[in-house]
């Protein structure tokens, strides 16, 4: 619990990031909540010469009512999606999934930012963005660049970010109120990382299904879309939705650890999924 | 008419203890900064079973800030400075019979004679309790010397001016490891052909210790019916707030030393450390300042402690050491870790005839303080709150590659409870009776006596049928059989069920007597001292070590009673051995039944010195003083009288006492109880079981416990509260788990799973009363009891949950993997080994498409 010593700066601006980024190289990382960071630091896991911390850049903090879509700073903190009045009556799904993140503490410390550019599969938001067909906005030295949330996560921890980018905005569409959403997180105790979660975007036409959009968390290295399944929803009913998700974990490759075996977390998968998208017809 | 006056015992008396702990004024070890101090940090194999072939310190003595570092050859002259002739005269305590007669700090291993080691061979040992004549010792040395015996052992010690600069340097010793063969299954460790722990001591078995009452083998012959099951305890970590620490300070001008350690034992660990350091008891002081709960973990002495003491001894400087999270896990004892086989012989109509048990009780790597004792704690338990004749019982101790293990909140009876609890209700299935039917007919008739137990041991007093009336009433036991028809019929996904434990526990230890019988090593008294000083004001002196219990508050409670003040003038000093020189400590549930009876022993010898003194003040006769509300007072004419601050000041003073009377109103109680005592209980948990995920959710747990007398109701609903919770993270979530090669998996509180509140439910709490005939308050104890009766009845209820899928078995914790693989197999499906997934660290595996 004792890290290794470190440098610290603190950026004034995203462009002074950046710079600060392109001088430290691989040495540096960027601080944002610090709560998936220095856990591992404090473990020794990772031991990074130089922090730079966003902490201070108060314009990545917001979240904007865009007209079509919602804007929201990388430095904004869970409980503050979780809070959000915009978010709530717009897209219930991202405060309502990170109303679920952790616990209190660190709701108030960590960040949507953060928790994005770590690229855990277990962490909630990611699986809830893929959902949502988010985007990214991202700057580095070469300006800024726009990434679907679909192609953002590339392997076990590994993003689409550069070492000297950052991570800036988070866009998420307004849900008509047509479309049902529903997270279902499986976890064993309140404030437990998911051992399975399952997000649930569902379009409803004329008391059926028109389009789902499945989110899975912890399947794989990467947070999933459950493809089958989605395919499988357009166009179910109630009468059909269990049939249709039972391929909900097609595609995965979830690992075994001493919460669940590969097996039950592929079980779990389709009866969240089940009941994600039940909830998300029903309301 | 004189008023009544206000009596405290029984009474809402609020926690003297809280407000300077929930305003962060506590003192705790890691508060501790003394002049000129250093910070020892412990290199650790990542090993479990592994030669050391070579150990690189020079790198890490070139680091800036650090003093010194020591491997285990270092250090080894250290360990062999015992200069006391006679370890016995080390006071209440010696490191083991054996030692004793052979007169150092040392027993000598039992070697057998084909060995090659001399029989002289000296051996260190930490281990206080040699269950059995032939107990196979190890060689313990805090730091390891050649070998590595579990992933954590100490290796090397670097002492630096702060902690990152002594991790920094620790993280530079290069040690060259040759790996050796691992066991970490007991069943495992037992066959002729396993892996050996200990290789001089030729085998993996470190005793076995018997029992056996009654004619068991005529039982079991005779019986209609038979009913044999195995049950797994799981091992688990104690988790304490605070991990262990400890400051070591030496005193030039005594050439002594005062050592503050994280410790529910300062008197214990002064004996212990006086010995295996070679310091003279007279020049150790041990201090337990504010404790953050132990569970048992502190219930011990450790290498640290020894480390920091003799590291002070040689740098002539304070050393500190504090455990990190990530060590504790390693570091610390661990719990349980017994394999449990139990047999029933009854008849059709359920009455128990005999009962055999056979456990393996996992030690890990060493000997711990008491850790081959904690099963026979056990053994006296699994008889529990029935009446029969025949009961045998074996338990045989095995050393594997993993960890030590000792007492954790219960220590062996949780375990017995668990077995018993579970079987009855295996013989309520074999019978066709209810549960709660199965265990009437085998109740004890309500008694206030001592009577003789299955085990060979008295209960002191028990009335199970009214504990038990009360909760089935309290819980609308129809009510919910009626819902979980209901739920059955309608097929719901979410199914009830309901678990019933009916207990009674082992506390108050002990009589000194019966330790000595049973090969422990430290005498089981307790004292207190009573000063009733000139102003009114009463000092208590305690020779128990709260660490979360309440004892300031009770104790107070107990002498404002006697003595007629309040508890607000009441002071309770304990854990330092300066000021509270004498002590057994706390554990099993020991402190109030023996501790607490002790401070009431010693007030009313106040009293009765009091009232000779008042008699003579009064120019009465002694016979005709009477005592109430603080006031001495003539029988008959209660216009006479003196108050408790006039007669101690007539006592300080000296000038009018009684001719002969020594002056001063300050009484010493030793007292060493006559027998243990018994509390019991019943308990009902009712269980929601999501039969799609698995997961268990307790809705209600209700639980009529008695205890006897209740000094004060907020510390026992406190200590019955935890206790339930910490017996509800055995049954569903908490689990150390090792992988083949001796790692542990469930290194962090990630892993680890301890429940917090939102995993709890509301309790709903009721008691009985029935004193206990063994003590002068009736007092029984109440420390352990939650944690005792609670696993089964969770467990019980799971099963009663799953009962439509066959379900009949499981075992701890019922986590949502393990009841949904239980609900497959019941039903013939394919669910996967769990052995196979926990046998090896988190893996991704690579396979695609469908499961
Ligand atoms: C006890 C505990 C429980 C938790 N439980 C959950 C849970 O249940 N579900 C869950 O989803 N998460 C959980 N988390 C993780 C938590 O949500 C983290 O806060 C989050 O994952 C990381 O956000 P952060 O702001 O703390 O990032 P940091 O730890 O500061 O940074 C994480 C990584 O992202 C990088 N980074 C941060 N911001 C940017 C940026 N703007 N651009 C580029 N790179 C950036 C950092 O360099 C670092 O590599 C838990 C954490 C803890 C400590």
């Amino acid at each position: 619990m004792i890290p290794v010593a470190f440098e610290y700066e603190v950026a004034e601006s995203v462009d002074h990031a950046i710079e600060l980024l392109g001088q430290h190289g691989d040495e540096a990382k960027l601080l944002a909540g610090g709560h998936s960071l220095l856990p591992i630091m404090k473990l020794r896991l990772a031991a990074p010469a130089m922090l730079v911390d966003l902490g201070r850049v108060n314009d990545l903090k917001y979240i904007r009512d865009e007209g079509d879509h919602i804007a929201i700073g990388a430095m904004t903190r869970h409980c503050e999606v979780e809070r959000d009045q915009t978010l709530r009556e717009h897209c219930g799904l991202l405060a309502y999934t990170a109303s679920l993140v952790g616990d209190p503490q660190v709701r108030h410390r960590g960040t949507i930012g953060g928790s994005i550019s770590h690229g855990d599969a277990a962490s909630d938001l990611p699986s809830a963005l893929l959902a949502l067909e988010a985007e990214f906005v991202i700057r580095g030295p070469n300006g800024e660049r726009t990434v679907r949330a679909t192609d953002f996560f590339k392997d076990y921890l590994q993003t689409d970010l550069a070492p000297d980018e950052v991570l800036t905005e988070i866009r998420v569409p307004k849900l008509g109120s047509n479309t049902g959403w529903s997270y279902q997180k499986f976890n064993r105790r309140a404030q437990d990382w998911a051992v399975v979660g399952a997000c649930a975007v569902v379009e409803r036409s004329n008391g059926s299904i028109s389009t789902a959009r499945i989110g899975l968390t912890n399947m794989g290295s990467t947070p999933l879309r459950a493809t089958a399944a989605e395919r499988a929803l357009s166009g179910a009913d109630a009468g059909s939705i269990a049939d249709a998700v039972q391929n909900a974990d097609e595609g995965t490759s979830p690992s075994s650890d001493v919460a669940a075996s590969a097996e039950f977390r592929r079980h779990l998968a389709r009866v969240l999924t089940r009941r994600a998208v039940e909830q998300a017809v029903s309301r | 008419m004189t008023e009544a006056p206000e009596k405290f015992v029984g009474g809402g008396v609020l926690r003297k203890e809280d407000p300077a702990l929930i305003t962060g004024r506590g003192n705790w070890v890691d508060n501790i900064r003394l002049p000129g101090m250093l910070h020892a940090t412990i290199l650790r194999s990542p090993y479990a079973h592994a030669k050391i072939t070579s150990i690189d310190v020079s790198a890490a003595r070139e680091q800036p800030g650090v003093a010194a570092v020591f491997t285990g050859k270092d250090l080894l002259e250290e360990w062999d400075k015992n200069p006391t002739a006679n370890p016995a005269a080390v006071t209440g305590y010696s490191l083991s019979l054996a030692e004793r007669e052979n007169g150092g700090a040392s027993v000598t291993p039992t070697a057998d004679s084909t060995s090659e080691s001399p029989v002289s061979e000296k051996t260190h040992t930490f281990c206080g309790w040699m269950v059995t004549e032939d107990i196979k010792v190890p060689d313990h040395l805090p730091v390891a010397v050649d070998e590595v015996n579990y992933a954590g052992e100490p290796v090397a010690v670097v002492v630096a001016t702060d902690r990152y600069k002594a991790q920094d340097a620790v993280d530079l010793i290069e040690v060259d490891y040759e790996p050796l063969d691992v066991v970490t299954n007991m069943e495992r460790a037992i066959q002729d052909d396993s892996p050996l722990v200990h290789e001089k001591l030729g085998t993996n078995k470190s005793y076995t210790w018997e029992l056996e009452n009654g004619n068991v083998d005529e039982a079991f012959n005779n019986a209609e019916v038979h009913v044999k099951e195995r049950y797994i305890q799981q091992r688990l970590i104690p988790n304490a707030i605070e991990t262990r620490g400890v400051v070591a300070n030496p005193d030039p001008v005594s050439g002594g030393y005062t050592v503050y350690s994280s410790t529910q034992v300062p008197h214990i660990l002064k004996s212990v450390l006086a010995t295996y350091c070679g310091i003279p008891e007279q020049r150790l002081r041990v201090v337990a300042p504010d404790v953050g709960g132990g569970f048992g973990s502190k219930l011990n002495v450790y290498s640290e402690e020894v480390i920091a003491l003799v590291l002070s001894r040689k740098l002539g400087l304070p050393i500190k050491w504090v455990e990190d999270r990530s060590e504790n896990y390693l570091a610390t004892i661990h719990g349980r870790d017994q394999i449990q086989d139990i047999e029933l012989a009854a008849t059709r109509e359920g009455k128990i005839l005999g009962m055999k048990v056979h456990l393996l009780a996992d030690m890990g790597a060493y000997l711990q303080l008491n850790g081959p004792g904690i099963p026979l704690l056990g053994a006296f338990m699994y008889p529990g709150v029935y009446t029969f004749d025949a009961y045998g019982f074996s338990c045989t101790g095995v050393f594997t590659n993993k960890t030590p293990t000792d007492a954790y909140r219960g220590a062996g009876r949780p375990e017995a409870t668990y077995a018993i609890e579970r079987i009855m209700d295996a013989l309520a299935r074999e019978t066709g009776l209810d549960p709660v039917e199965v265990r009437r007919r085998n109740f004890y008739e309500p008694f206030d006596e001592p009577t003789t137990t299955p085990a060979g041991i008295q209960y002191d007093s028990m009335n199970m049928q009214a504990a038990l009336d009360r909760v089935l009433e309290l819980a609308d036991y129809e009510g919910l059989r009626e819902e979980q028809r209901r739920r059955r019929e309608a097929n719901d996904p979410v199914q009830l069920g309901i678990g019933f434990s009916t207990y009674t526990e082992i506390c108050g230890l002990a009589p000194s007597q019966v330790l000595a019988a049973l090969r422990a090593g430290g005498a089981g008294w307790e004292q207190a001292s009573v000063r009733m000083l000139a102003s009114g004001k009463v000092e208590v002196v305690t020779g128990t070590s709260p660490h979360g219990q309440g004892h300031v508050t009770s104790w107070s409670q107990i002498a404002a009673d006697a003595l007629g003040v309040s508890p607000e003038d009441v002071e309770v000093l304990h854990g330092d051995t300066a000021t509270a020189p004498w002590g057994r400590d706390t554990y099993g549930s020991r402190s109030l039944a023996v501790g607490g009876v002790a401070v009431h022993l010693a007030a009313q010898k106040v009293v009765d010195k009091a009232k000779k003194i008042a008699a003579h003040m009064l120019e009465a006769a002694e016979g005709d003083m009477e005592f109430e509300g603080g006031r001495f007072s003539v029988a008959g004419s209660p216009e006479k009288s003196v108050t408790m601050p006039e007669v101690a000041a007539a006592a300080y003073l000296a000038n009018n006492l009684p001719e002969g009377m020594e002056p001063g109103l300050s009484e010493d109680y030793f007292y060493d109880p006559p027998n243990f005592t018994f509390p019991f209980g019943a308990h009902i948990c009712v269980t929601e079981v999501d039969t799609e995920t698995g997961k268990a959710r307790i809705r209600d747990y209700f639980a009529v416990d008695d205890c006897g007398p209740v000094i004060n109701p907020q510390i026992v609903d406190g200590q019955l509260q935890g206790g339930i919770a910490q017996g509800v993270a055995q049954a569903l979530y908490e689990e150390a788990i090792y992988d083949e090669d001796g790692n542990l998996t469930t290194g962090s509180m990630v892993d680890y799973l301890v429940p917090g509140a939102p995993e709890l439910p509301n309790y709903t709490l009721e008691r009985t009363v029935t004193p206990s005939p063994t003590n002068a308050m009736g007092v029984k104890g109440v420390g352990e009891a939650g944690t005792i009766g609670s696993p089964p009845a969770v467990i019980n209820s799971v099963i009663d949950a799953l009962s439509p899928f066959g379900v009949t078995h499981i075992d701890m914790p019922a986590s949502p993997w393990r009841i949904w693989q239980t609900i497959q197999e019941a039903q013939g499906r394919e669910a996967g080994s769990r052995e196979a997934d926990l046998s090896g660290r988190p893996a991704q595996t690579e396979e695609g498409g469908e499961a």
